[in-house]
């Protein structure tokens, strides 16, 4: 019985057990249907997130479990309860796990004051997303064969990334080189991280990389003071047929197509990692499961 | 009746003696400050190996009443004080109705005579409501006993508002306090803009929310001329624009909070909503600028900013928690502990910090041991150590980052108008 809330929170050993589980339920053709047979899951989304969701639900689905999803809309949550009376309550009937994602950084960390019962963050404000961040070292490891001493770029809103933060914990247990690149409005300021490199021009961001990760562009949230148009990302921050190089690309996904990454480069380029990456996220979040309930 | 405190080691600001001496007191006043000989003598209190000061005086508290009693009330926040040392307080007006009318003035001030514990005195709001848009009644507020006007917990955003209510003041006498953030730059920043908030996925409120305020509102004060006073400096660029402005002779004075002369963001770490406080908890620079401030001797005063607040409102994710600091309890210690012990200024320095200065700040007749004025005291224990426990505060508010830590220093008795109103181990 653990609880997953964060990279930061993990060893290198939790981390290779993880991957090595993700792999054997990969290759695999079953036999993981009974792992957690009787067991049920309650998974509570305060912000919407279709595809997270899904693949949890798929995840624990496939090794047996029940999934109870709380619509946060009708829940009691709303109506004056406080959130930990409600994990306190929901915890009195025995649930084998929570899968939360919250909109606040740290909430899943605060529900664990409240309960035993393992809470596994599926993204929390701008802190984290470890099955993000584990679900990218799976495909990773599956083209390199190694986590150890890549050379990874991230581009885009760094500072309100919970997946960029993710990988930041990531890249300091598996020594990698890592490099944020990105609109100095939503670059963190070089003496809040040590071992990163801040790039200040694509091309070099983009150059000698073994992977080179693209983070969405919150359209929804009040972007206009980080960057003055899509247009303008687009051209000095995005992925084109033009620019680019010979690397493994990823996505955590939903891609703005032709902000982030250019549609040529979505539909035609061979290293695009972006569909392996949600294929491994549900393998991923199998040995989640595993990891926080066996 | 005559009571007599014997062979404490006084320290008085305001004649700079520091040595033996007894105190005797009939009634509320001072008699005797000297060789106590001669006169009959009803209690005696022996204060060897005890330091008195006079009471201390607090420029800067929340007590939530009227409005918020579930987070303090007039008579727990003065039971707190006069636990701290404090022997009179000057409360902010971010009450609810706010101190923006007489009544809300009386109401605090019969509540507070009623207690007769400590000399409470209102400071009423710049604007009506605390909304930065129209003009309290300052006269009136005056009248009625206000010692000094904030809008504390938020800035008067709008410049010509501030200038206005600067101009009306100008012949009266009374400090306009400011609470110093520019609501545009801190927007939804809960804790100090660095590191810390980035790895913990938290929104930074930079130092310059706070500085670029404080040099937008001493450009105001010396076209007028009004005496300004500046809230909880936080920031090294603040104190910085501060020491040019007191060099130019701008009649500005400024307080720092025992908080923000200690602790640092490190506090936060983990999410610990106790140390989520507005202005944040700083880094270890803005610390030892602020303590490069303090014994250079350009700080007017140390202020609690005492924040209680009940439980719910700490027991959530830093997002959600109140800003706030449950203060008065710990105020001495925690100025002891960081500035006196560590060597940054002498413990007559740090005494005149808390009474003779804050007092001349606000104009108040308080901070002294003198022959014929209350005997407002405090006697004070400099070398005991303890260890924080929020469990046994006074207040309602047990929200410190203090809770656990080791403070050195602490306050053995407080008289207020010769009355014992609080006693260690009581
Ligand atoms: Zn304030
Ligand atoms: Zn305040």
């Amino acid at each position: 019985m653990k609880h997953l809330v964060g990279i930061k929170s993990l060893n290198r050993e939790d981390v290779e057990r993880i991957i090595d589980d993700a792999f054997r339920f990969k290759a695999s053709k079953g036999g993981f249907e009974q792992l957690l047979q009787g067991k049920t899951i309650i998974s509570i989304f305060f912000e919407s997130s279709t595809r997270t969701r899904t693949s949890f639900e798929m995840a624990a689905k496939r090794m047996g479990a029940q999934v109870i999803n709380i619509d946060y809309n009708q829940s009691s949550l709303k109506k004056g309860e406080t959130d930990y009376d409600t994990i306190i309550n929901l915890s009195a009937m025995h649930p084998d796990a929570f899968v939360i994602r919250h909109y606040e950084s740290g909430y899943p960390k605060f529900l664990t004051e409240f309960t035993n019962i393992p809470i596994i963050n599926a993204g929390d404000g701008i802190n984290e997303h470890p099955s993000q961040a584990l679900l990218d070292a799976v495909t990773m490891y599956e083209v390199k064969n190694t986590l150890e001493n890549l050379k990874v770029c991230i581009i885009g809103d760094i500072i309100h990334s919970r997946v960029a933060k993710s990988h930041m914990w990531l890249a300091k247990l598996f020594n990698w080189e890592l490099t944020f690149f990105g609109p100095k409005t939503m670059l963190p300021k070089n003496e809040w991280v040590d071992g990163v490199r801040i790039e200040s021009q694509l091309k070099d961001a983009l150059s000698n990389k073994d992977f080179i990760m693209f983070l969405r562009i919150q359209l929804e949230r009040k972007s206009g003071q980080n960057i003055p148009s899509l247009k303008e990302f687009n051209r000095f921050f995005g992925l084109k047929r033009d620019n680019l190089p010979d690397t493994f690309v990823m996505h955590p996904g939903p891609v703005n197509r032709n902000v982030e990454i250019d549609s040529w480069v979505m539909d035609h380029f061979d290293k695009n990692l972006i569909t392996k990456q949600v294929e491994n996220g549900v393998y991923t979040r199998m040995a989640i499961f595993k990891h926080c309930l066996l | 009746m005559r009571k007599v405190i014997r062979n404490a080691f006084v320290i008085e600001p305001s004649t700079n003696f520091e040595g033996f001496a007894d105190i005797s007191i009939v009634d509320d006043f001072i008699e005797i400050v000297g060789d106590v000989s001669g006169v009959s003598i009803d209690e005696e209190i022996d204060a060897t190996g005890l330091i008195a000061s006079p009471g201390f005086v607090d420029i800067h508290a929340h007590l939530r009443d009227p409005g918020y009693t579930h987070k303090e009330t007039i008579e727990t926040g003065l039971r707190a004080a006069v636990k701290g040392g404090f022997t009179t307080v000057c409360c902010m007006p971010n009450t609810n109705p706010t101190i923006d009318n007489v009544q809300t003035v009386e109401y605090i001030k019969r509540k507070a005579q009623e207690l007769s514990i400590c000399d409470l005195h209102p400071i009423g709001t710049i604007t009506k409501g605390e909304k930065g848009e129209e003009l309290s009644d300052f006269l009136s507020l005056k009248e009625a006993g206000c010692v000094a006007f904030s809008d504390d917990g938020r800035p008067v955003m709008n410049a010509e508002v501030l200038r206005k209510a600067l101009i009306y003041v100008q012949d009266l006498n009374v400090p306009l306090s400011l609470h110093e953030e520019d609501l545009n730059i801190s927007g939804d920043g809960v804790v100090n803009d660095g590191r810390i908030a980035f790895e913990l996925g938290l929104k930074g409120i930079p130092n310059v929310s706070e500085s670029s305020i404080i040099a937008r509102d001493i450009e105001i004060a010396k076209s007028v001329g009004t005496h300004l006073h500046i809230c909880h400096v936080s920031t090294k660029e603040s104190i910085e624009v501060l020491k040019r402005a007191k060099m130019d002779n701008v009649n500005v004075t400024f307080e720092v909070t025992p908080h923000h002369l200690s602790l640092t963001e490190e506090e936060i770490a983990e999410y610990n909503t106790f140390a989520k406080v507005n202005p944040p908890l700083r880094s270890k620079t803005d610390v030892n600028i602020i303590h490069g401030a303090l014994s250079s001797g350009i700080v007017d005063a140390i202020a609690t900013d005492h924040a209680p607040h009940d439980e719910e409102s700490k027991r959530c994710t830093m997002q959600k928690a109140a800003f706030g600091i449950s203060g008065f309890e710990t105020a001495f210690s925690v100025v002891n502990t960081y500035l006196v012990d560590a060597g940054v200024i002498s413990l007559a320095d740090a005494i005149a910090l808390m009474t003779l200065k804050p007092a001349k700040v606000f104009g108040l007749d308080a901070g002294v041991i003198e022959e014929g004025r209350f005997a407002n005291i405090v006697l004070l224990d400099k070398g005991s150590l303890w260890v924080v426990d929020r469990e046994r505060f006074v207040s309602k508010g047990k929200n410190t980052p203090f809770h656990g830590k080791r403070l050195k220093g602490r306050v053995v008795k407080t008289f207020y108008r010769g009355k014992e109103v609080f006693s260690e181990g009581e």
